[in-house]
């Protein structure tokens, strides 16, 4: 199976503080990865360095065959722990604004129809016409994670996408997640809660003090090592 | 090109229906503006001619001053939610942003001035002595002055812990030259004693030369964390 994204001795420090030392690593394409660890332990940062959001210190991250992040950012969906949505906008409206960015219309979709079908994908409702800011935390997870779906991305970078989501929409999330996975795109998840994904992530990654201590298949595995 | 186009309008609708709908920047501008005003006119009693001497510096302060407060809700709406990673992501180019807040700014200050204009004419009495169609264009150069470095120097301070105090430490200064025209065109037409054309060539030549530099200048403040 081919790598997705390849990281070479990744270094990010801030200040005196090391958040990732020396990460080097490959991940495979098609594939859902979930990206464990205590507080602090760089998952973010990663996560950050991998959407070309945090300039590395050292080291270089080599992406669907190029290390010009700036190339590729076209088939990168992001979703980050804030909504990354304009509070004052109602949800179609966000990602109407977005979808010009990403020059949706010009890959022969209509920007509406293509916000209203992540929208739906997401299990919220395109006519919602009051501003997001009045959503509910669920609802805002699930916009924001809509707007990262929404230029269908290649590769799918989620940073606790399931904070503050009901157990029965988070597991919602989980089967969206698994069907863009099975339809070939390669998604890495940084949660704190690992269990939501069991039976669903194809790898756990462990990261602990800035680096990457364990890969394996098996959950239980990867706690009980901790 | 028509990319860059379409995305400054794209973002400049966005920017104008925000402020629509919170008026969060024209209110605060206002107000200052009106303070000014108010403040200046109690605490002169000028004739007509001290007026129009004066009119020039009182103005521009007037609305360099209120247009801090615009610049720094440009950036700081942006910082809510973090929304700039959103943008920093996409395959937008980084002049689109650029522009489209510039514009944006543009017009803020510019409506603040078509409603300021008739209360300084009326508190102080002024009434231009010399070429008045010249008064528009110092206006309108001398507000891009302000907004094209004002929006740069507002993105480079926008990670700074005290944003709203770096903003004027960083532009008033190099604004100088460009208030120093804007002064001296403003007080030429209003008393008719000297031509206004100089200070005016010189006025454009300073857009042309900053507007170039932050737009090379602007991706690089985008990107940097």
């Amino acid at each position: 199976m081919s790598a997705a994204v390849i990281v070479t001795d990744l270094v990010k420090q801030f200040g005196r503080f090391a958040a990732l030392r020396g990460v080097s690593t490959e991940f495979a394409a098609g594939r859902l990865y979930a990206i464990l660890g205590d507080n602090g332990a760089g998952k973010t940062t990663l996560l950050r360095a991998l959407a070309g959001l945090t300039p590395l210190t050292r080291g270089s991250i080599s992406m669907l065959g190029t290390t010009d992040l700036r190339s590729v950012c076209g088939q990168l969906g992001y979703m980050a722990h804030p909504s990354l949505l304009y509070d004052e906008m109602s949800g179609m409206e966000n990602l109407r604004y977005f979808a010009r960015l990403y020059e949706i219309s010009d890959r022969g979709q209509n920007d509406e129809d293509r916000c209203a079908d992540v929208i739906r994908a997401v299990k919220l409702d395109p006519s919602l016409t009051r501003p997001v800011g009045q959503y509910s935390q669920g609802m805002r997870q699930r916009m924001s994670l809509a707007r990262a779906l929404l230029n269908d991305p290649k590769i799918l970078l989620l940073d606790e996408p399931f904070s503050n989501v009901d157990l029965r929409s988070a597991r919602e999330m989980v089967t969206l997640l698994t069907g863009l996975r099975d339809a070939g795109k390669t998604i890495f998840v940084v949660t704190h809660q690992a269990a939501l994904l069991e039976g669903a992530a194809d790898e756990f990654v462990w990261m602990e003090a800035g680096q990457i201590v364990s890969r394996t298949s098996d959950l239980a595995a990867t706690t009980e090592t901790k | 090109m028509s990319s860059v186009a379409g995305l400054t309008r794209a973002t400049l609708a966005k920017d104008l229906r925000l402020e629509w709908r919170s008026k969060d920047a024209i209110n605060s501008m206002l107000f200052f503006s009106l303070l000014v005003v108010v403040i200046f006119s109690f605490s002169f009693d000028p004739t007509a001619e001290e007026s129009r001497r004066i009119a020039g510096g009182l103005v521009w302060v007037a609305f360099l001053f209120a247009a801090v407060v615009a610049l720094n809700q440009t950036w700081a709406r942006e910082m809510r939610n973090q929304v700039l990673d959103a943008y920093r992501v996409s395959p937008a180019p980084p002049n689109a942003l650029f522009l489209a807040k510039v514009i944006g700014n543009f017009i803020f200050v510019t409506v603040l001035q078509a409603l300021m204009t008739p209360l300084f004419i009326v508190f102080y009495n002024l009434r231009a002595l010399g070429p008045a169609y010249q008064l528009p264009i110092v206006a309108a150069l001398g507000t891009w002055a302000l907004v094209v470095n004002g929006t740069f120097f507002a993105a480079m301070s926008l990670r700074t812990r005290s944003r709203e105090i770096m903003l004027p430490l960083l532009l008033f200064p190099i604004s100088i030259p460009a208030l120093l025209a804007m002064v001296e065109a403003t007080g030429a037409i209003l008393t008719g004693e000297f031509s206004a054309r100089f200070w005016i060539v010189l006025l454009a030549a300073y857009d042309v030369v900053f507007t170039i530099a932050s737009l090379f200048l602007f991706g690089l403040v985008l990107q940097a964390e």
